[in-house]
């Protein structure tokens, strides 16, 4: 393939084709233009990405294993499973990595106080440990329902010095945190970084995440070939925002040959309105710094979205995967909330890893792809996050209380 | 005949200007979302504005997630969106407003999704057959700008942006190039309704920002009452205050007379203030 057919995106000004862009107020654009042209300098610089590499490995835990699980294979009875397990990374969940590559730009930048938003806590709780491991100042704003959900994840951001700040605006979940977050980072962009979790945001979030999360792909490849001698034939991630499924996809876009689906979260049902599904029952708006597919009325009011995952549970998603979509290049299926909790309970069974639940949206559909193709295929799921956090969630679904 | 009445119409903010200039006095630019704390509480409150001395009015498009806007815009958004208030009926009430007031330039603040969702070309031609002067759409840089600018100029629309304290003078020329009717010099870092305001800093940022512009430049957030009003319009052409105005509609939310009729008061403080 030439380098001009090669996927190359997206371009210098942050866009995915029609998608993504700085759609922030001119308040916030000095500051997201010097994080754009640090992230530039830094992310071409050896000594930085071998640090990088380095904290990845003994910090973080990496590689993290490619894992066949050959009995629950059996059991779907055609293409042999294979889990990234990046459950296993130190804090629990893919959301490390970045996390990691955020806080060593933000500190070659000089920034002394460091902001993010949360939904479930898993990425709260990332840029919490960082922060610790810094002796950095860290503020991370939550949604107060999320808040009341997610205690044990508060406690644990408590623990490691963070200052958890309920956000009682809007629908009081993932997207007036991110509102919250931005509103600070107004008012103190002098001294603070916001470490996103996720490929979306202005540029050059989605660009950024994703080269933090790419690890994910880059050991994937690597992994399949030693194991299977071929790349794979699937590739499959759920998508709350997009980080955990552009940091395996993006180093297999070229691969015509590899099919890929992101996997988000269709809730009660896609016909019930109460979901997340925002390839299948959305459309192109503007949101939270970018173009994209959001949910919205038609008045073009941000509508709520809903899902048993709070990390999934986000009306809108990163434009690269808006792209993606767009060209055909992947697909985007979603899994119910009772899919992913039936894809939750096998999982622990059969393999004995208690999945989160945010992956196992991913999981239920790998339960229908999977049957359809040869026991000579091969499918990557991106085994996102583990489920200790869902615990209390899934007891009370099943009619227990810890 | 159409094109005529635009291209009439679309010379309010510059006929406002020059009346300000030949009187000797500073603008006086209130903002207030629209439908909030209802929405029939807005046109009455529209002309109350006028009556109480104001030169241009920035009415705010309803939007669930204001993120330029600090906790009491953020509220007053929210209690126009929980009632159900789009940016269709936005311009349903300009055009009632126009029925009785032709003269006052009125700028549509807001962010980019709802008018995205209804069309730029549909919004352009709307907005001007409603009798809309302005529009701010706060998220978008105006690097990205121009498939929204093109239908707004077609329909003799100006385009308002902001400059902050900390955009750089590459910025301030890119933004001038492409901005109608007024600069909007957002005097703090922050969201509305933010902090204290340092004089002298903007009176020097506006200085500065006038050698890149002929255009008027309005200066915005942190100010308050008559004092800072007065201090401000020494070196603005216009002062823009918000947030003091939406905390009086929300006190009285539910007795939009009384609320209306605060908000007047303190419009006539400002004025007062400001002439002096
Ligand atoms: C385990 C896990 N997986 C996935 C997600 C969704 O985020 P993303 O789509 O950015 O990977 C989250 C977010 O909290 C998570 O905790």
């Amino acid at each position: 393939m030439s380098a001009k057919d090669k996927y190359n995106q997206p371009d210098a000004r942050g866009y995915f084709g029609d998608f993504g862009g700085q759609f922030i107020p001119e308040t916030l654009m000095p500051a997201v233009q010097e994080l754009s042209e640090a992230f530039d300098k830094f992310v071409g610089d050896p000594e930085f990405m071998e640090e990088f590499d380095k904290d990845l490995a003994h910090y973080v835990g990496r590689p993290s294993p490619l894992y066949h699980a050959e009995r629950w294979s059996r059991m779907l009875g055609g293409a042999q499973v294979y889990l990234k397990r990046e459950d296993l990374n130190h804090t629990g969940a893919h959301k490390i990595n970045h996390a990691v590559g955020q806080i060593l730009l933000a500190k070659r930048m000089g920034k002394t106080r460091i902001i993010a938003e949360t939904g479930a806590g898993q990425h709260g709780v990332a840029t919490a440990t960082v922060c610790a491991r810094l002796g950095l100042e860290c503020v991370v704003y939550m949604g107060a329902k999320d808040v009341e959900r997610q205690a044990a994840n508060v406690y644990r951001m408590k623990l490691l010095g963070a200052k958890v700040v309920p956000v009682t605006s809007g629908s009081q979940t993932l997207k007036d945190s991110i509102n919250a977050t931005l509103r600070d980072w107004v008012t103190n962009v002098d001294n603070t970084f916001y470490l996103l979790g996720t490929v979306c945001g202005p540029h050059p979030y989605p660009k950024m995440v994703r080269t933090f999360q790419s690890i994910i792909g880059r050991e994937a490849r690597r992994q399949i070939l030693d194991q299977t001698g071929k790349l794979p034939d699937a590739l499959v991630a759920c998508v709350g925002g997009g980080s955990n499924a552009m940091g395996l996809f993006s180093e297999f876009i070229d691969d015509k040959g590899v099919k890929i689906y992101g996997v988000e979260a269709g809730g009660l049902g896609v016909e019930s309105g109460r979901h997340a599904a925002r390839f299948s029952d959305g459309r192109k708006g503007v949101l939270q710094g970018n173009r994209t597919h959001i949910m919205c009325d038609d008045a073009g009011q941000i509508i709520e979205s809903h899902s048993v995952s709070a990390g999934l549970d986000y009306p809108g998603v990163g434009p690269e995967h808006a792209l993606l979509h767009e060209i055909g290049r992947a697909e985007y299926p979603y899994a119910t909330d009772d899919e992913a909790l039936q894809a939750f309970h096998d999982l622990t069974l059969y393999e004995g890893i208690i999945p989160a639940l945010e992956s196992s949206h991913a999981l239920a559909y790998v339960t229908k792809l999977a049957p359809t193709m040869n026991p000579d295929q091969s499918i990557i799921v991106n085994l996102s996050g583990r489920g200790d956090k869902d615990m209390h969630t899934v007891a009370a679904i099943d009619g227990m209380t810890l | 005949m159409n094109a005529l009445k635009t291209t009439v119409e679309s010379k309010r903010i510059d006929v406002c200007f020059a009346r300000l200039q030949s009187e000797g006095r500073k603008g006086l630019i209130p903002y207030v979302t629209a439908g909030d704390p209802g929405p029939e509480a807005t046109v009455p409150l529209l002309h109350a504005m006028v009556e109480a001395g104001a030169d241009i009015i920035e009415l705010g498009i309803p939007f669930s997630d204001p993120v330029a806007d600090g906790p009491v815009i953020e509220l007053a958004h929210q209690r126009a969106v929980s009632q159900g208030v789009t940016l269709a009926d936005v311009l349903l009430m300009v055009a009632e407003f126009r029925k009785k007031d032709n003269v006052t330039p009125i700028a549509l603040m807001g962010y980019l999704n709802p008018i995205e969702i209804m069309g730029y070309e549909n919004f352009a031609r709307r907005a001007a057959q409603a009798g809309v002067d302005a529009l701010l759409a706060v998220d978008i840089p105006p690097e990205d700008a121009k498939t929204l600018l093109d239908p707004l100029y077609k329909e003799g629309l100006e385009t308002v942006f902001l400059v902050s304290p900390n955009t750089v003078d590459e910025r301030i020329e890119s933004i001038c190039s492409v901005a109608g009717g007024y600069i909007y010099y957002v005097s703090l870092k922050g969201v509305t309704g933010a902090g204290n305001l340092d004089i002298s800093e903007v009176q020097s940022r506006v200085e500065h920002i006038k050698s890149f512009t002929s255009l008027p430049v309005c200066v915005g957030f942190g100010i308050r009452d008559g004092a800072s009003a007065s201090a401000i319009s020494k070196t603005a052409d216009a002062v823009i205050v918000g947030t003091a105005l939406v905390k009086e509609l929300a006190t009285h939310e539910n007795d939009h007379a009384a609320g209306c009729a605060a908000v007047a008061a303190r419009l006539a403080e400002m004025r007062t203030a400001m002439d002096q």
